[in-house]
């Protein structure tokens, strides 16, 4: 049964607060969901006040500047603080996003951040994305294609072909739209959601590709692809612009063309 | 505990490889179900100031007695098809889904059967 409230070891509680450097004219208050696996204890928010004089402007850097000079037992991702990796992905004030990319000022009042959403997590606002990565590995994402490729050059693409991949080349598993999705929430043991939908779509869409009836074949059923109503959370979220629910429509209607149409 | 691998876990016991009738019988439904219901609220409207015997002969006519069968099998076709993705999304224990699922479409079809025999009934004057 989906489950609606906390279980009582998992129920937040309230943590430590860090006071700001004396002297400190900018402060920005930061709300961050702790968890170590190896207490025992219960999760808990701690409250850092951070001299924005002395930061950067992102999110991600405040997230550092924490680390490195507060409190060294923060546990995060991060690698290229650019958007392009995808690591830092987190939840900051009610919606998932990249760290990297939201900017401080967007925010008003204190920034709360969290791990993505009904995931488990190992430590802090890491979150544990096995399955996730698994699911991804299950659509096989790379071309399939009988053809052998030409011997002396790659495999030709039109523009027009190539276009096809807009919109779908551009993401970068961060997961923020899986976890925003309540139907990925529910059933995420089966129903692959929004990103590797995105990524399945990908390979359908390329012309390249020669497998898209087996890839179908795969995708249609009642969890695994059919789980998504159309909540529109995961392009709501979508830290690069893009439009999974689309996608996922993209591949039902493939499957009508395919039958009925 | 297991030691199934992550990708073992993920690929399950596969695709169902269906799901796609589900899907388009709900959509064709919902949009059958726009004309009939639109025509059926209109009659209702029209009827609630009739008498009884208007009302029956009414219904009794060849193609609203078809009108209302094809409303009542396209409603209680989109609510079982619609019921079975709620226990689907919501319902995690499979014994308990499936049970939900079959006693739900059981009393559907039980309340379609009954509604058309009415129809029916009025129409062939029983």
């Amino acid at each position: 049964m989906a489950e609606f409230t906390l279980p009582k070891n998992s129920v937040v509680q309230q943590g430590k607060t860090y006071p700001a450097p004396a002297g400190a004219t900018n402060i920005q208050v930061v709300e961050i969901y702790r968890w170590d696996p190896d207490s025992g204890e219960n999760p808990r928010v701690d409250t850092y006040n951070l001299d924005l004089d002395t930061c950067g402007p992102m999110v991600l850097d405040a997230i550092i500047k924490i680390k490195d000079e507060i409190d060294s037992t923060l546990t995060f991702r991060r690698s290229c603080r650019e958007g392009i990796c995808g690591s830092c992905s987190m939840n900051i004030n009610g919606k998932n996003t990249l760290a990297c990319t939201k900017d401080i000022s967007d925010i008003d009042g204190p920034i709360k951040i969290y791990p993505l959403p009904h995931m488990p997590v190992v430590k802090d606002i890491v979150p544990d994305l096995t399955h996730f990565y698994a699911q991804y590995a299950s659509i096989k994402p790379w071309i399939q294609s009988t053809t052998p490729p030409p011997p002396d050059k790659e495999r030709l693409q039109s523009k027009e072909d190539r276009a096809q991949l807009d919109g779908l080349y551009e993401c970068i598993l961060c997961a923020c739209c899986s976890t925003s999705c309540p139907s990925y929430w529910w059933n995420g043991d089966r129903y692959l959601g929004p990103a590797i939908l995105l990524q399945a779509y990908r390979w359908l869409a390329d012309s390249r590709d020669e497998n898209a009836g087996e890839r179908l074949d795969e995708l249609e059923d009642p969890f695994k692809l059919y789980r998504c109503h159309t909540i529109m959370n995961c392009t709501e979220t979508c830290p690069k612009g893009l439009n999974p629910a689309k996608a996922i429509a993209e591949i039902k209607k493939l499957l009508v063309e395919r039958k009925i149409a | 505990m297991s030691l199934r691998s992550p990708l073992g876990q993920a690929k399950g016991l596969g695709s169902a490889k269906e799901g796609l009738h589900h899907w388009w019988a709900q959509r064709v439904t919902a949009v059958a179900l726009i004309p009939l219901t639109i025509w059926f609220a209109f009659k209702v409207a029209v009827l609630s100031m009739s008498d009884y015997k208007t009302v029956l002969e009414c219904i009794g006519s060849p193609w609203s007695a078809a009108l209302i069968v094809s409303l009542i099998v396209a409603a209680f076709y989109h609510a079982a098809l619609g019921m079975q993705v709620i226990y689907e999304d919501y319902i995690g224990g499979k014994a308990v889904r499936i049970a939900a699922i079959m006693g739900t479409n059981l009393l559907l079809f039980l309340l379609a059967a009954a509604s058309i025999i009415a129809v029916v009934r009025i129409a062939v004057g029983g």
